[in-house]
């Protein structure tokens, strides 16, 4: 009995350093991003395009009552594009007390990393700065990109956040 | 939980009581001040130094003490108030303000201003006291000089002292009884009753401790003050036998002989009235309006209610952060689309086999209509929350311009969005410093000219339709015609004398117009008027001038009642629809191509009635995919923003509507073009423009345009 409670013990230790991260896909490519930064997921319903704004700014839609901006991220990351589908789904995330929606492929799953599992990301993508992501993790087979979505939503070149001083 | 949790609500807390107090200083009668209004002032400062000794604020707790110390001297009419002692305690009241400021930023406050005020109040009470002593003694009403405060030696005595030789006059025995007043609660109240006077004795427990204390004060006041800390119910107040000679009787005879004794040598009354331009702010509001208006209409608020009103407020109203009413209108919102939404589906419905149906969507439209109702009047909140501030601004502004003036506010309770109160008080205030400034002529020149001495400006607000109308009224001077023309033509504004006296006053508005010959610190800098139209009409309002010579001027602003909903025309433009907003549309007309010109080659004009206006297509603006592109198949809608006018070219009026305004920068950022956005029936957004935004946009891209155009051109002639 006693054994065993401590290994209950230490596996609640371990996991007060895991992080849970919500897995979205683009194309082939898995993503994913910090699990409490995501407030629902929605399907991909009629948006209303703004004028003069980036393409991978699809527009604003109601949710609930408030208006929320969708970005397209297989635009942003230059993927190739495809026809929205009644797989397209909308993460709607709430970053610095903004509500955004991001336009992904599908999600996948929910998964628990450790630290130990996360390997820092390599400077390799002209579209994705590394400034916007928190590293790499290898599962199995599968190569997830952990996405700072705080830091990629708000940055300059996303031109959601008015410029500090416009 | 953490204490500090419960700053802010202390923060809120004193700053309303500050409020209350200004209010209530301001609307003292001097003469015979009402006590009820010296014991809110009494109460307001016991309650913030209450709150401020709880949270260790101590420099704030020391001086709410002393500022208590002499309201109470005040109020028990030991003190005689007069103008000036006004004037301290509303600095004193400002000094307050500040170390709140100062402790809800963080720091400790200005420990200088403190010693400065503490001073000035300490000195108050001694001279208050030297004048005390005499007559409580019974003496002679000295015709000496009352010893000046400035001579008098004394080394700055602790405010307790001040405090001690008054509870020890005349004394009396009373029994207090304590009914089920916890320990803590107890040990409070007899610190309390030690400022009364002596302690005989105390026992009991906690259902029932009896205290004998022996005192001066009536037991009334001894029972208002303790009602602080206990329920009436809980406080059993009993006269002991009084030994002591008629003392209370004889403190009071005193008390109302004192006035006559009070004079000061003969210098000082009028020096008073020197320094102090006897400023009349704020008498008991519309006791002044004119007497069938206070009959017929209700708004009008009653002279003497804002001390019970403001008692019956605090228990009966909540504070509640913006953004949960947010949320609210927000879901309600949602609520009523949802709901037309079911309406709609039920059309298709065959009515007779689900009448049950029917009725029930009936019922809940009205329940949803009812409920969206309710819920937009939270925002609203009562005029009051502006013309409050006025009183104070009137009697230092007077002050300071050696002019008299009497306040007169009326529709204190007319109901005004939350968003537009907070903005229309810039607004006001520059009114109100203008008619101060330049409207009300100082008391010499009025009574030459055969008017009352003392000026009377009046700010009303009241309902009409739709919209709110708030007027400043004053009786002064009026705006000089030939004045305005000759200032206009110096000014090169293109004008002429047989201009309407409308089309006169407007010209106040144009920007670095004043009237004034001198530039005071007050106003007259030409930065005004043309500000305070541009953020009235930034509201979707509008400001009218009425002006009499030697008559007076009213301006009036004219505001929609709330801010969220916008009476809106939406247009269609390829398949997208936008809203514009009602007021900045004036007429809209099928053009004819023979009426279209074009303009340095790009740009194209419209002839509308022999007016050429510029035409702004929306879907060139807008890049919208699908539009009609060829004016005579389009509809033109002209509009007006920030006084310039053009033609919008759409392809289609849809209708009109009123549309909830949401802003569009909580989660992302300024549109061009774009004030806010609406929700439509169906559920999906619709962007709401900004005419003067969308001509700034349309020009901007009509002059890359030509630039890439001559940038062409030229490669062109290169190659």
């Amino acid at each position: 009995m006693t054994s065993l409670k401590q290994a209950d013990l230490a596996a609640a230790i371990a996991d007060t350093h895991t992080r849970e991260f919500l897995v979205f896909s683009l194309g082939s490519e898995e993503y994913a991003i910090d699990i409490l930064k995501a407030q629902e997921i929605r399907s991909y319903e009629n948006v209303t395009r703004i004028a003069n704004t980036p393409d991978f700014i699809k527009g604003v839609t109601n949710l609930r009552g408030v208006i929320v901006p969708i970005v397209d991220l297989r635009i942003k990351f230059h993927l190739e594009r495809i026809e929205y589908g009644g797989q397209t789904v909308v993460i709607v995330v709430n970053v610095e007390g903004r509500i955004v929606g991001v336009v992904v492929d599908g999600v996948s799953d929910v998964i628990s990393l450790s630290p130990d599992q996360i390997k820092p990301a390599p400077e390799f993508s002209l579209s994705l700065s590394s400034d916007y992501l928190c590293g790499l993790a290898s599962i199995g087979e599968r190569m997830l990109v952990l996405v700072d979505i705080d830091k990629l939503l708000t940055s300059e070149e996303m031109a959601l956040v008015e410029k500090t001083v416009a | 939980m953490d204490i500090t949790d419960f700053y802010d609500t202390f923060f809120e807390e004193a700053a309303e009581l500050l409020e209350d107090m200004e209010r209530h200083l301001l609307e003292l009668d001097i003469e015979s001040p009402d006590p009820e209004q010296l014991n809110a002032i009494f109460r307001a400062a016991h309650s913030i130094k209450g709150g401020a000794g709880t949270f260790g604020f101590d420099v704030l707790q020391r001086t709410t003490h002393i500022f208590e110390n002499i309201l109470d001297h005040l109020r028990r009419g030991e003190l005689k108030l007069r103008r000036d002692i006004v004037d301290t305690f509303l600095e004193t009241k400002d000094m307050l303000q500040d170390q709140l400021a100062a402790y809800r930023n963080g720091s400790e406050p200005d420990p200088e201003a403190f010693a400065r005020i503490c001073q000035t109040l300490q000195q108050m009470a001694l001279e208050e006291l030297g004048k005390q002593g005499p007559e409580v003694a019974g003496h002679a009403p000295a015709p000496v000089p009352a010893p000046s405060p400035v001579a008098e030696p004394a080394p700055s005595p602790e405010p307790e002292a001040a405090e001690a030789p008054v509870g020890e006059e005349g004394t009396e025995r009373l029994r207090v009884v304590l009914l089920g007043v916890a320990e803590k609660d107890r040990e409070l109240l007899i610190e309390e009753l030690k400022h009364f006077g002596s302690i005989l004795g105390q026992s009991g427990d906690v259902q029932r401790y009896e205290v004998e204390l022996a005192t001066g004060e009536s037991a009334d006041d001894i029972e208002a003050v303790l009602c602080f800390v206990v329920e009436p119910e809980q406080l059993e107040i009993q006269a002991l036998a009084a030994p002591a000679a008629p003392s209370k009787a004889a403190g009071a005879a005193a008390q109302a002989e004192a006035p006559p004794h009070e004079p000061m040598p003969t210098v000082l009354p009028a020096e008073e009235r020197k320094t102090v331009p006897a400023v009349v702010a704020a008498p008991p509001a519309p006791v002044a309006a004119p007497a069938p208006a206070a009959a017929s209409s209700p708004p009008v608020a009653s002279g003497k209610a804002p001390a019970n009103n403001n008692n019956n407020g605090e228990s009966t109203s909540l504070r509640v952060p913006v953004a949960k009413v947010d949320q609210i209108i927000n879901l309600v919102g949602e609520l009523v689309i949802t709901q037309s939404m079911l309406d709609q589906m039920l059309g298709r419905l065959d009515g007779a086999m689900h009448s049950e149906l029917v009725n029930g969507i009936a019922l809940l439209q009205r329940n949803a209509r009812d409920l969206q109702e309710a819920v937009m009047s939270i925002r609203m909140v009562p005029m009051d929350f502006v013309f409050s501030r006025f009183p104070r601004q009137v009697h230092d502004l007077a002050a300071k311009l050696g002019k008299e003036v009497e306040l007169v506010t009326v529709g204190k309770s007319t109901e005004l969005d939350k968003s537009l109160v907070e903005r229309i008080v810039d607004p006001l205030n520059h009114l109100v410093r203008n008619s101060l400034d330049h409207g009300i002529e100082s008391p010499e020149v009025r009574e030459a000219a055969g008017k009352p001495r003392t000026g009377r400006l009046t700010l009303s607000a009241q309902h009409q339709g739709g919209n709110i109308l708030i007027d400043v009224i004053d009786d002064g001077a009026g705006l000089n015609r030939d004045k305005l023309l000759a200032k206009a033509r110096s000014n090169g504004l293109a004008v002429s004398d047989s201009m309407s006296d409308d089309e006169v006053w407007q010209l106040i508005f144009a920007p670095g117009f004043s009237t004034a010959e001198v530039v005071s610190d007050v106003s007259g800098r030409g930065v005004g008027m043309d500000v305070v139209k541009r953020n009235i009409q930034s509201l979707g309002g509008h400001v009218q001038i009425l002006s009499r010579q030697g008559q007076g001027t009213t301006t009036r602003i004219v505001l929609p009642l709330t801010l969220a909903i916008l009476d809106g025309m939406s247009i269609r433009a390829g398949e997208e629809i936008f809203i514009l907003p009602l007021n900045a549309v004036i007429e809209s007309l099928q053009p004819r191509s023979e009426d279209i010109y074009a303009m340095a080659g790009t740009d194209q004009l419209l002839k509308v009635r022999d007016e050429y206006l510029p035409l702004l297509p929306l879907h060139q603006v807008f890049g919208i995919p699908g539009a009609r592109t060829r004016p005579s198949e389009c509809i033109v809608v002209i509009v007006q923003g920030e006084g310039t006018r053009c033609a919008l070219l759409v392809d289609e009026l849809v209708g009109q509507q009123q549309v909830v305004v949401k802003n569009l920068e909580t989660n992302y950022r300024k549109v061009p073009g774009v004030s806010a956005a609406t929700i439509l029936g169906d559920g999906s957004v619709s962007l709401i423009l900004d005419i003067a935004d969308l001509q700034r946009l349309n020009r901007r891209q009509s002059a890359a345009r030509q630039e890439r155009a001559a940038a062409t051109e030229q490669e062109l002639m290169l190659s």
